[in-house]
């Protein structure tokens, strides 16, 4: 059991790599990633019962989908920082032949990811596809997925919706990131996802809210999240986040959604990480130095990355 | 002639589409422009800007966004739905089939981002068999321009034309080297006149046509250019007249083999004209991340790849 200040140090280190992956390749989507980092951190180094030797089959082990696939580069950290793949890889994110493509892919055989997602509005299917397996295989394991909140747009969601708690699937927890905002602008402007909680309640799921950028409550919320699975219903968490979370400039909207940050953001980020932790420093010029001097300094701990 | 084709200025071929959607707003009141959460990557900022009351923002639901299109079409509106390619057929194929094709309806699919050349955001989202799915629907028109000046003139022309179209563009900044050409749907250009061999190429790899015939100019074979925009209904007398005289033909697309342009000239071709034929495609395979002119070089579809196909082609005469 890791101390909720480890894993807000971890989500700290998670932080920068996605700024490093973004602003390496000049492109991505750090936005929704940063948002999501405490999520991650809690799920892959907490919660989960989950084998980084990497079955694709997942017997016996719990397992993760991500739906909203453009905020990979927290996935890619998280994976290589809890031993699916070298740490050192993230450095290949969106280059040409690598495993670590803009999207999830299984097609370059990266470890950690069962299905491709991008495409927005697939991730839950699967999932409970996934969940249906174990419970045929009487796996008492669990399946996650997390989706965007703009991505609920998609009609395939509430086909899912509706079967997943038609069908029982009460293995199953599914994380929406209620960050607020998608591409064109706020969920509330594009096209307002009206009473959420209570959208999934009528379709009779068990509903948690979850503030997903507060590690306590994020690692509270997910134990009670499992302490509700077979129950009969299939249960969702309401994760409000905010997108950009960690990085000054970037928080709170959605212009960061999917573009990174360039040498113009070269600055120094005062926006506490995980609470109390400390703050994330940015030196993102640093980045064109050849990659084994590239670092970050965590002021609190000061601890020198000079590797991702 | 080959010298004359040349460029100025780069653009990508959606800011084309976003210039010509701009002057339909100014033109015809009828004309109404849908996206599903991808307003900026089309390029609607101006069209937004000026009439919002006939610009409709479905969110990320592609599905309803080609119904309501379909919808809107019935009393005289001329729905743009726009969104990235694959978003914009393949995610959507079967509302398209019924509600659009099968129906009739005078909807406008515009889809940006296609191809190889959308770059680091990878398989998920290059999408290589649009121009294949979309062709095979009964009655569709399907455009695939290849400079920012050919999509304005295309976008223009198709709120004029009664019938669904799918109008194909793309992300990156590419050459932009037809403006002295017309445009008109169904019409291939005749860009250079060349006794050896045909180059039919169309979308962004008509420019790596323009460059690989410009390489083997200077090795004294003489290439005729053909630029098809309008991969339906396919200019087959163009074609025909060309191929007669050169007597072998590469074509050029940034798309998959099995479906794409080629397919279709070579099923002319067999019917009417058997000839030796080479073409410069994505070999059965999905593409990934990486920057355009790699992804382009990595997949067979470089300058020198249509250099190489025009000696393979050349070979066979
Ligand atoms: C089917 C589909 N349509 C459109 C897109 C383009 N797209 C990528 S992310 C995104 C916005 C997603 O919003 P949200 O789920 O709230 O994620 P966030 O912006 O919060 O990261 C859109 C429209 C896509 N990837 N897939
Ligand atoms: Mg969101």
């Amino acid at each position: 059991m890791a101390t909720i200040q480890e894993l807000e140090r971890i989500a700290s280190q998670i932080r920068r790599d996605v700024i490093r992956q973004t602003h390496f390749v000049a492109s991505g989507h750090p936005g929704a990633s940063l948002g999501c980092a405490d999520f991650f951190t809690a799920l892959y180094f907490e919660i989960m019962d989950h084998d980084p030797k990497f079955n694709m089959d997942a017997k016996n082990e719990d397992v993760f989908f991500l739906s909203n696939g453009h905020i990979s580069p927290v996935w890619y950290s998280t994976l290589a920082r809890s031993g699916y793949f070298p740490v050192e890889e993230l450095a290949t994110f969106r280059k040409i032949n690598a495993r670590l493509q803009g999207h999830p892919a299984t097609h370059e055989g990266l470890p950690g990811i069962r299905v491709a997602s991008g495409s927005l509005g697939q991730g839950m299917s699967v999932a409970i596809g996934v969940a249906l397996a174990k419970k045929m295989d009487g796996d008492k394991k669990l399946v996650f997925a997390l989706t965007g909140d703009g991505e609920l747009q998609e009609g395939q969601n509430w086909e899912a919706i509706m079967f997943a708690a038609h069908n029982k699937i009460d293995n199953l927890i599914v994380t929406v990131d209620y960050n607020g905002q998608q591409i064109d602008g706020s969920n509330e402007d594009v096209l307002s996802l009206g009473d959420l909680p209570a959208k999934w309640a009528a379709f009779g799921w068990y509903v948690i809210h979850m503030r997903g950028n507060d590690m306590g409550n994020v690692v509270a919320t997910l134990n009670e999240a499992k302490q509700r699975t077979r129950q009969g219903k299939p249960v969702v968490i309401i994760m409000q986040t905010d997108m950009g979370f960690g990085v000054d400039f970037m928080v709170g909207t959605h212009k960061w959604h999917g573009k990174a940050p360039d040498d113009s953001s070269n600055r120094t980020s005062t926006g506490a990480v995980g609470g109390n932790t400390g703050r994330l420093s940015l030196s993102l010029r640093w980045c064109h130095a050849p990659l084994s001097q590239c670092r970050y300094i965590n002021l609190s701990s000061t601890i020198f990355y000079n590797q991702f | 002639m080959l010298d004359k084709l040349t460029f100025t200025e780069k653009k990508a071929t959606r800011d084309g589409f976003g210039a010509g959607i701009y002057e339909l707003g100014k033109t015809n009141p009828n004309v109404i422009a849908l996206t599903a959460d991808l307003a900026a990557s089309l390029q609607l900022a101006n069209f937004i800007k000026d009439f919002p009351e006939r610009f409709i923002q479905v969110g990320i639901a592609e599905a309803n966004m080609i119904g309501i299109s379909a919808g809107l079409t019935i009393g005289g509106k001329i729905p743009f739905a726009t969104t990235f390619a694959n978003f914009a057929t393949g995610r959507v194929y079967d509302q398209i089939r019924q509600s659009v094709a099968y129906s009739h309806k005078n909807v406008k699919i515009c889809a940006s981002h296609a191809g190889l050349t959308l770059g680091e955001d990878g398989a998920t989202h290059q999408i290589l068999e649009d121009l294949g799915m979309m062709k095979m629907l009964p009655g569709f028109t399907v455009i695939n321009p290849c400079d920012a000046e050919q999509t304005r003139l295309a976008t223009l022309a198709i709120a004029e034309h009664y019938g669904p179209v799918y109008l194909r563009f793309g992300r990156p900044s590419w050459p932009v080297f037809t403006a002295p050409f017309q445009f008109q749907i169904g019409k291939g250009i005749l860009m250079n006149e060349g006794a050896d061999i045909s180059i039919i190429a169309t979308g962004h790899l008509m420019w790596h046509a323009v460059e690989a015939a410009k390489i083997l100019a200077t090795e004294g074979i003489n290439c005729e250019l053909i630029n098809i925009h309008t991969i339906k209904p396919l200019d087959e007398e163009l074609i025909l007249d060309s191929v007669s005289k050169t007597k072998c033909v590469v074509t050029a697309e940034e798309h998959q083999m099995l479906g794409g342009l080629g397919g279709s000239i070579a099923q002319l071709l067999a019917r009417k004209l058997p000839t030796p034929m080479e073409m410069v495609a994505v070999q059965d395979s999905f593409g990934e991340s990486g920057q355009p002119q790699e992804l382009l070089d990595k997949y067979g579809l470089g300058v020198k790849d249509v250099v190489a196909a025009v000696k393979r082609a050349l070979a066979r005469k």
